[in-house]
């Protein structure tokens, strides 16, 4: 025992006076503004993303010396510009770019919007010159920033509700990655086929009902956390109460944008493809 | 419900199959599907019915020769890699 004990206390101020520091200190830039209504911590991530990532940068300095590494880093660069070449001509980054011009209280209005959608007064998008306003400025207009950070989260969070249930391991993981994505695309494609089908003329892009399609990902995180503390009722509550604003949202926002004649015949179809999508969506998931 | 990308590919790849497949003289004649039957008026709004039927038809003028190359690659694999 006394062998023991004064070791560590010798040790340990010399520990804290360790000059070189292991993180960037990114609190004073402001990168974590006011976040809304129950939010998924996207700011804290990204903050925790560029820490460690300027950690990793900092500490190997020396080894980037080397010429071996030199010509690595040449290479990986060439590659980098060839990638980006390619995808330029493929992928429309620049359409992509509008639907990641969100702000934080953009966020924070979305999110309020996707779960409580019944008091919201004017669901129209509003345009500058034919092309709708960025979602920064239009708490209407569709953006993949929180389709795209919910659906991470669900399969962050899917995997620890199977690690609650003994039912987890590190394949179990991707699988559910696996299959929410194969979900996603399912339903992306029967809406659009539906909107085919029924010739209804409309000013949706694939992209948008991406967007639309990920919603419902916000709704299933609000089901899972009340199942994860509130057990099996609270599952069922969360869930239906989502499955409601969700549905109500869709109808809201779609309602708008499908320009339709006065024949109310064509209105079922994309509705129901995409009330169907949701449905499926969140019974497929349906395990607690 | 293990539903992975993998069994979507396989999926919609026999269903394109099955589609391309279709025998249009045998089978949808006598359902009315027909491709040589009146679909409608020029200047009218096409209903279900002709949608569909234009679907199937295209499906199968575009998807002929990208479906041999598709069908040869999927038996190569499968009996590569089971």
């Amino acid at each position: 025992m006394d062998p023991a004990a004064p070791p560590p206390k010798r040790r340990g101020p010399a520990r804290l006076a360790d000059p070189r520091p292991l993180f960037e200190d990114t609190s004073a830039t402001g990168a974590s503004p006011g976040r809304g209504f129950g939010a998924p911590p996207p700011p804290p991530s990204a903050s925790a993303a560029a820490s460690s990532s300027s950690a990793a940068f900092g500490a190997p300095a020396a080894f980037l010396s080397e010429p071996v590494s030199s010509l690595a880093a040449a290479y990986g660069s060439s590659l980098a510009s060839h990638v980006e070449g390619n995808l330029c001509r493929w992928l429309p980054v620049g359409r992509l770019k509008y639907y990641f011009a969100v702000d934080s209280v953009y966020v924070g209005r979305k999110l309020r919007l996707l779960l409580f959608p019944f008091r919201h007064p004017d669901w129209q998008v509003r345009y500058q010159q034919d092309t709708p306003v960025a979602p920064r400025f239009d708490v209407n207009a569709p953006d993949l920033y929180i389709p795209a950070m919910a659906f991470l989260t669900y399969i962050l969070l899917a995997g620890l509700a199977l690690g609650t249930q003994n039912r987890f391991s590190p394949d179990s993981l991707g699988l559910v990655a696996s299959s929410a994505l194969a979900w996603l695309l399912l339903e992306v494609l029967s809406v659009l086929l539906s909107l085919y089908l029924v010739t209804v003329s409309t000013d949706l892009t694939p992209i948008d009902l991406l967007a639309f399609a990920g919603y419902k990902y916000v709704g299933m995180i609000v089901g899972l956390l009340a199942g994860l503390l509130l057990g099996r009722a609270g599952y069922y509550a969360a869930l239906s109460w989502c499955c409601l604003s969700s549905f109500i949202f869709t109808i809201r926002t779609l309602r708008l944008k499908l320009l339709w004649d006065a024949s109310a015949e064509g209105v079922l179809g994309p509705i129901l493809g995409v009330f169907s999508g949701i449905f499926v969506g969140i019974l497929g998931f349906f395990w607690i | 419900m293990a539903f992975t990308l993998y069994s979507l590919l396989q999926a919609s790849l026999l269903i394109v199959n099955a589609v391309a497949v279709l025998h249009e003289e045998r089978f949808l004649r006598h359902v009315g599907w027909g491709s040589d039957q009146g679909i409608g008026g020029f200047g009218e709004e096409p209903g279900i019915k002709a949608q569909l039927t234009n679907l199937i038809r295209s499906i199968r003028t575009v998807m002929r020769v990208p479906l041999i190359a598709l069908n040869s690659i999927t038996i190569v694999l499968l009996l590569l890699f089971g």
